[in-house]
């Protein structure tokens, strides 16, 4: 079981291709990986609107747009845009000698600073049911 | 009939002339010009350089012109003197012609500033058709190009040559680019365009030689330092050609002396243009130099109408994407003046107006110059702005589109550089029945200068013409805010090979799950598939090539060409639906097997399982031909819609198009396969087949329309082929043929492709075949992936505890 201060070695950094994403299962947990060029980030692969692999979607700047209905999640904060107010669990990133880590915390939340309220303890917001374009 | 010589032959003499010709009195004509060309827009000459334009695109007057108006060209001679007693000139061919009157129109030469080694080869002016076609020999790929000078000129010379593959350096003098027509803050914003474009800009150095043995090798400063060059062009500004009229005993200062009516201090004896000094200015921009044209023709004519008195100074930059216009006084501190601001550092955009008195005395844009022409009336006008100040910088919505055509004053001039008013436009409205951009730069030469005015052009169209259709002109996204015909050319003339490229030159450099997958598209079908495939820019489907699932799961559908398949093909799908535990194997609505429920790791395998190719049933593509069992075995089959609907898929398949594309064969106009309903139709009739197109059976239901009817299967066929690559060229994406072939309209797609010239034909035709041959079975990335990880869902590599 991960404690608070774990890192998971990942893989090379030139696995994940520049501004492409890639899912990585840690603990049961599936992660999404993405290359922003500058600098890597990690959150939880799967949109809150209906559990779209959200590391195979396209990114836009700093926010990654599920494949399926086109909800907008923020890489950093992994808070949703629009339509909808939700958030996904983000993990921090950090690389030595070109191998990626990822930090899995216990009882991850989203920390989304719009509506942190909205967010349930396994850092998966409520879905709603609307349907998004 | 008086003898008329005219001693130069470019824009400020020949448009003279064109104004003296609409006047009633006669003159026998010469005109003498030394560059052996007919008369070309000078202007344009940047966008020969950087490929927007053909040197045929940028002719005004071609041969026909002169032939009309009885005109005697001479080109390729040069005037070596003027006889201004006995009124004749002679030539550097030795010969002596006389007139009557004369306008010198000799323009002007680049300034070539006193540094070692201008003699150089490789050392370069850019002034004239020659000139740029010399720069395009030796211009390429990986050149190391050197512009002295960082003005108009020499920035539009540094793009240009940048767009034809060079490693361009600009060269400055000042602190500021352009510091004649910006202040520092857009100066600022410029370089920093010029330099995300790729174009490197040095400031405030000094150059004191051009450095090599013989050839050009580099470009050495003051301060000591160097820069490797293969070619330098000097755009260091330029002087008038006075040097005729010095020699023959004009009045000459630094231009030739004109009166308000152009005429010299010889009495007969004019001057227009470049070369010409009124009331101490020298001009270098054309309207002005219009302007004395016009005031030139009424004298020369005998008409009485005010001379010409000054002109506002204003200019133009003209890079694609990086758009500056100033004008006027633009110094608010050198004028006692107020500014009023705006800048979008991140969108690239500025505008500055300074205000004196309540009236515009100049202004700066930069990055949009959409507005020019409404403050450039201000300027001239100098009408009081108390009441409009409030909405000086952006104006109220208007209420209707017609509004700000309607509120213009007749007199108000449209086309700047060829100084053509609204009236002038409604007339040739009215009384020409001109009703397109085309007809109305025909008809009044209004837009066929800068080309600024084509938006007020196109709205007086639209407010004034019975039959104008408006063009759809909706800008793809706001990462890339330009109508996508506009951005196809931008890649074309550009020559920008990927996405990122295009989104960094002329869009936010982000982009977004909009405009990625349209990029992907254009940049494909511009180059025919010879471009950078960015994957991270296309959907998911065109990453793994499979259709994503609402679970994340991926559907597979191999290509049945024509719908048909064989026991063999069956046994292996139904294998590997075993093995691999697929959920559902679907008969689709396209005569095909879909695979549903497919673990993204699993693609690979299940392809090579498979052996068949992807039916490419997940992509904004050819999809495939659905067809009838047409002669073979149905009994009223006329046509062997099976063998030309499998022909047509081979043809066709591994094409990106805007959207997707189905087709029909059908044998008979029974229609069993639905081919009326199709993108692209053929259906079989006794001796002939019909080809129809933009056909639809979605969310839309759409007969298609009747491309054409002929005799062969080869030629529906290729005529297939010809509206595929036609679509393929000219629909926006994620443009349905049936939304495409409705707003271009059916006659202009026959026009276009199967009555097009066999030119036309033969381009269509060789594109296709390009693109088809650097296309492949995208499945066969089982073999050799993008990326190691293309399909594979990663595993940690172990796990560390600190």
């Amino acid at each position: 079981m991960n404690t608070s201060h774990s890192w998971t070695r990942i893989t090379y950094a030139e696995d994940i291709p520049l501004r492409e994403g890639r899912a990585v299962e840690i603990d049961g947990r599936e992660i999404a990986l993405f290359n922003l060029g500058d600098r890597f980030l990690a959150l939880e692969n799967r949109c809150p609107h209906r559990g779209g692999p959200l590391a195979d979607g396209i990114i836009s700047g700093c926010t990654v747009v599920c494949p399926l209905h086109a909800w907008k999640v923020d890489l950093e904060e992994g808070f949703v845009f629009k339509p909808e107010r939700a958030c996904v669990a983000t993990y921090p990133v950090r690389i030595d000698d070109g191998i990626i880590s990822i930090q899995v915390r216990e009882c991850e939340r989203g920390n989304a600073p719009l509506m942190p309220a909205e967010c349930t303890s396994g850092g998966v917001a409520l879905a709603t049911e609307s349907v998004a374009g | 009939m008086e003898r008329l010589v005219l001693i130069g032959n470019g824009m400020a003499g020949i448009g003279c002339l064109e104004q003296i010709l609409r006047h009633q009195r006669k003159f026998a004509i010469t005109v003498f010009g030394d560059e052996p060309h007919v008369n070309y827009n000078r202007i344009l000459l940047s966008s020969v350089l950087a490929g927007e334009k053909c040197a045929d695109d940028i002719v005004m007057n071609d041969l026909e012109w002169y032939r009309r108006h009885g005109i005697t060209l001479r080109v390729g001679v040069r005037i070596i003197s003027i006889d201004k007693e006995n009124r004749t000139v002679t030539g550097d061919d030795g010969s002596v012609t006389p007139f009557d009157k004369l306008i010198i129109a000799t323009g002007s030469t680049p300034l070539i500033p006193p540094i070692e080694g201008t003699q150089r080869d490789g050392v370069f002016v850019f002034r004239t058709l020659d000139d740029t076609r010399s720069l395009l020999e030796r211009s390429g790929v990986g050149v190391k190009a050197a512009v002295i000078g960082g003005g108009l000129l020499g920035l539009e010379a540094a793009r240009g040559l940048q767009v034809q593959g060079c490693d361009v350096t600009v060269i400055h003098l000042m602190p500021n680019l352009m510091e004649r027509q910006l202040d520092s803050t857009g100066s600022a914003l410029l370089r920093s365009q010029m330099e995300r474009m790729g174009v490197n800009v040095l400031l405030s150095r000094s150059t004191t030689g051009i450095l090599g043995n013989g050839r050009v090798e580099g470009v050495g400063f003051e301060d000591g330092s160097s820069i490797d060059a293969d070619l330098v062009v000097i755009a260091a500004g330029i002087r008038p050609n006075a040097q005729l009229a010095r020699d023959a005993g004009l009045q000459v200062n630094r231009g030739i002396v004109v009166d308000d009516w152009m005429e010299t201090s010889h009495p007969g004896i004019y001057a227009v243009g470049e070369c010409t000094e009124h009331r101490g200015i020298c001009y270098g921009l054309v309207a002005p130099l219009l302007e004395q044209g016009k005031a030139l023709a009424a004298a020369i004519t005998g008409n009485v109408v005010p001379g010409f008195e000054s002109a506002v100074p204003a200019s133009k930059l003209k890079i694609m994407g990086v758009e500056v216009f100033s004008a006027g006084s633009w110094d608010e501190g050198a004028i006692g003046g107020e500014a009023i601001r705006f800048e979008d550092p991140a969108l690239g955009l500025y505008r500055k107006l300074v205000i004196r008195q309540n009236r515009l005395a100049g202004f700066i844009l930069v990055g949009d110059t959409s507005d020019s022409a409404r403050y450039l009336d201000m300027l001239r006008s100098q009408r009081d702005l108390t009441d409009t100040r409030r909405h000086l910088l952006f104006p109220p919505p208007a209420q209707d589109d017609g509004l700000a055509v309607a509120e213009m004053p007749e007199s108000h001039t449209v086309c700047g550089c060829m100084g053509v008013s609204k009236g002038a436009i409604l007339e040739a409205i009215r009384e020409n029945g001109v009703c397109t951009l085309a007809q109305l730069k025909d008809v009044t030469r209004a837009s066929t200068g800068c080309g600024s005015c084509t938006d007020t052009c196109r709205a007086l169209l639209k407010a004034a013409a019975p039959e104008f259709a408006e063009e759809t002109a909706r800008v793809l996204c706001s990462c890339v805010p330009f109508p996508q015909e506009q951005i196809r050319e931008m890649v074309r003339s550009q020559k920008l090979r990927s996405v990122q490229d295009v989104l960094d030159i002329y869009g936010n450099g982000v982009g977004c799950e909009i405009c990625k997958p349209a990029l992907s598209y254009i940049v494909d079908v511009v180059w025919c598939g010879d471009h950078e495939e960015d994957r991270s820019a296309r959907f998911i489907n065109d990453r793994v090539h499979a259709n994503i699932q609402k679970d994340g799961t991926f559907s597979v559908v191999p290509r049945m060409r024509g719908g048909v398949t064989s026991p063999d093909e069956l046994r292996r799908i139904a294998d590997v639906a075993e093995k691999y535990n697929v959920r559902m194997v679907k008969v689709t609505g396209s005569q095909r097997l879909d695979l549903l429920g497919v673990k993204k790791a699993d693609l690979p395998k299940i392809w090579a399982d498979l052996g068949m190719p992807s039916g490419q049933a997940y992509t904004k593509g050819v999809r495939m031909v659905k067809t009838c069992v047409g002669t073979d075995f149905c009994r009223f089959g006329v046509q062997d819609s099976t063998s030309a609907g499998i022909e047509l898929e081979r043809r066709l398949e591994n094409l990106y198009t805007p959207h997707k594309v189905k087709m029909g064969a059908v044998g008979c106009p029974r229609n069993c396969a639905e081919a009326t309903v199709k993108d692209i139709g053929l259906v079989g009739q006794e001796g002939s087949w019909q080809l129809v197109v933009g056909g639809a059976a979605g969310k839309k239901v759409r007969k298609a329309d009747v491309l054409t009817t002929v005799e062969t299967t080869d030629e529906a066929l290729e005529a297939a082929c010809l509206f595929f690559q036609y679509y393929r060229e000219q629909a926006n994406y994620l443009e349905r043929t049936y939304d495409f072939v409705e707003r271009v309209g059916i006659e202009k797609v026959r026009r276009d492709t199967i009555y097009a010239s066999e030119e036309a034909r033969h381009g269509l035709l060789d594109r296709l075949a390009k693109a088809k041959a650097l296309s492949s079975d995208p499945w066969l990335e089982r073999n050799q992936p993008r990326t190691r990880t293309q399909f594979v869902q990663i595993l940690p590599m172990e796990m560390v505890t600190q």
